[in-house]
């Protein structure tokens, strides 16, 4: 969830419009998460299937090859794992405290 | 038939636009409006007694007066969702409903509101079901009150016509920018053929100007988004800045008007007093029942009894402060409600009015009356029948806690 600020309800934008773009970075929703997108990099092909079909476009890549997930954003949907042509990818149960 | 006359100054006011006098119905005078205003979309969907106002624009739309993006909508959820999307796109978007309709648009009113788009609305005030109904009474405009819509209320096919005009000025002005409804009483007005004294085209577009909103959704270069989630985090800031919004608009209100009057020759205010300056006894009312009862409130005086009535023109924001200055003279104070508000304290029109008057120092009794529900025919008897009652109140100091039902068949009795 978004940090609130410290702006008075006279200040706010009208109406919950929200002026600038990419403020769902700062929507931490990685706690949504039951499972976890683990990938099995051995098998991987980094045919970026599963950057391209992530809604949350959480798939890290540097220079032509996938890296990481970022699990600030990641719901654990398991879209990626679905979509994944070599099947790489395992949704694992994530515990937590 | 057409009749140009000039319409007389009054006061301070500036010499008003040459007017013509035409003979339409509520419904044709409201479509006259939207002419003239010429939105860019009109989302609207068929429902008794408001089809007059939408087939008589749909005409306006096919014989190419108007270049409205007419939208035929499949529900009025959808109706007043595409108002929605038009208006948070930057487009001025109109719509109208009644009854049934209004309710099937509940869950859009909050978002119309929400998101401080300054949709119009024009509700042909009809009674909801069941039993099912399709005649006139306040139960949908009441069931509205607490939506966070600006709420005005007509009498008659002109004020149907200028409160069209002003309702546009009224929700897109930068300090309110809320959704405005103009409630216009099913049959007794949207069917009523009256004469009504139109402005010309050009003054009405200068008097509605183009709206043109700080931000939208396809303004060149906006980012914005629209109706984003909103949690526990500033969801509570946001329904607070409307709120103010909403209280913000009544002087928006009273200059709206005042401008409307300065080029109508037409003064209306947000409450309509009548006979008030001396009136100890009162009847307050919102609609079209007006004239019989200012009829009432003479045959009352010519009766010995110093009669008043006062009609609520600006039903939301309540005009809290006006109203209760109007009636601070009043000792006994009827208030017609033509709803009912189901297990409530008071009905809608009644509670209104006493929370009002709570804080004055001086206290008047008060008694409710319901009347004309369902289209039940209101007659100048029932309010004489009225009257009558706040007298005995006056003199015995003592005011029964139910309403008396006007007109209402009662133990075999034929109504009066």
């Amino acid at each position: 969830m978004t940090q609130p600020g410290t702006e008075s309800w006279r200040d706010v934008p009208a109406g919950g419009t929200v002026l600038l773009p990419g403020s769902t970075e700062r929507n931490l929703t990685g706690s949504w998460r039951t499972k976890l997108p683990v990938i099995d990099f051995d098998a991987c092909t980094h045919c970026m299937i599963c950057w391209v079909m992530c809604p949350d476009s959480c798939f890290k890549t540097a220079e032509g090859t996938l890296q990481s997930v970022d699990l600030d954003h990641c719901k654990g949907c398991g879209i990626c794992a679905t979509e994944c042509p070599v099947k790489c990818i395992e949704m694992v149960p994530e515990e937590r405290d | 038939m057409v009749d140009t006359q000039e319409r007389p100054a009054s006061g301070d006011m500036a010499a008003p636009a040459t007017s013509t006098a035409i003979a339409v119905n509520g419904g044709e005078a409201v479509a006259y409006a939207l002419r003239q205003i010429e939105p860019e979309v009109v989302a609207a969907y068929p429902i008794t007694p408001q089809t007059l106002i939408i087939e008589k624009f749909a005409e306006y739309c096919a014989d190419g007066l108007v270049r409205t993006e007419y939208i035929n909508v499949e529900s009025e959820h959808a109706a007043l969702s595409a108002c929605v999307g038009a208006s948070a796109a930057g487009a001025r978007a109109i719509t109208a409903t009644a009854g049934p309709g209004l309710a099937l648009m509940f869950e859009m009113l909050g978002v119309a509101s929400g998101m401080r788009l300054p949709i119009v609305m024009h509700l042909c005030t009809r009674a909801l079901s069941a039993p099912l109904n399709i005649l006139g009474d306040h139960s949908d405009a009441m069931a509205m009150r607490e939506t966070g819509w600006v709420m005005l209320s007509g009498s008659s096919p002109q004020e149907a016509y200028d409160l069209a005009l002003v309702a546009q000025t009224i929700a897109e002005h930068p300090d309110v920018m809320l959704p405005c409804a103009n409630l216009v009483d099913g049959f007794m007005v949207t069917h009523a053929v009256e004469r009504v004294d139109v402005l010309p085209d050009d003054v009405v577009r200068e008097f509605v100007g183009e709206y043109e909103p700080e931000t939208s959704l396809l303004a060149e270069g906006s980012t914005a988004t629209y109706g984003a989630l909103d949690f526990r985090d500033y969801y509570f800031e946001h329904r607070r800045q409307q709120e103010a919004a909403l209280y913000r608009s009544q002087p928006v209100v009273e200059e709206a008007l005042k401008r409307f009057g300065e080029i109508s020759g037409r003064s209306h205010k947000i409450i309509e007093p009548y006979m008030m300056d001396d009136a100890e006894v009162v009847l307050v009312l919102m609609g079209s029942a007006e004239g019989q009862v200012h009829a009432a409130v003479d045959a009352a005086r010519d009766a010995g009894l110093k009669a008043g009535a006062l009609r609520i023109r600006l039903l939301r924001p309540f005009p809290t402060e006006a109203v209760a200055e109007a009636l601070s003279g009043a000792r006994v104070i009827g208030v017609l409600d033509r709803a009912i508000g189901f297990g409530s304290v008071d009905n809608p029109l009644l509670s209104d009015v006493k929370s009002a008057l709570w804080d004055q120092s001086a206290r008047p009794l008060t008694k409710g009356f319901v009347y004309g529900l369902g289209g039940r025919v209101v007659t100048l008897g029932q309010f004489n029948q009225a009257f009558d009652e706040l007298r005995t109140v006056l003199e015995t100091g003592e005011t029964p806690g139910d309403p008396t039902y006007l007109g209402l068949r009662e133990d075999g009795e034929v109504p009066a």
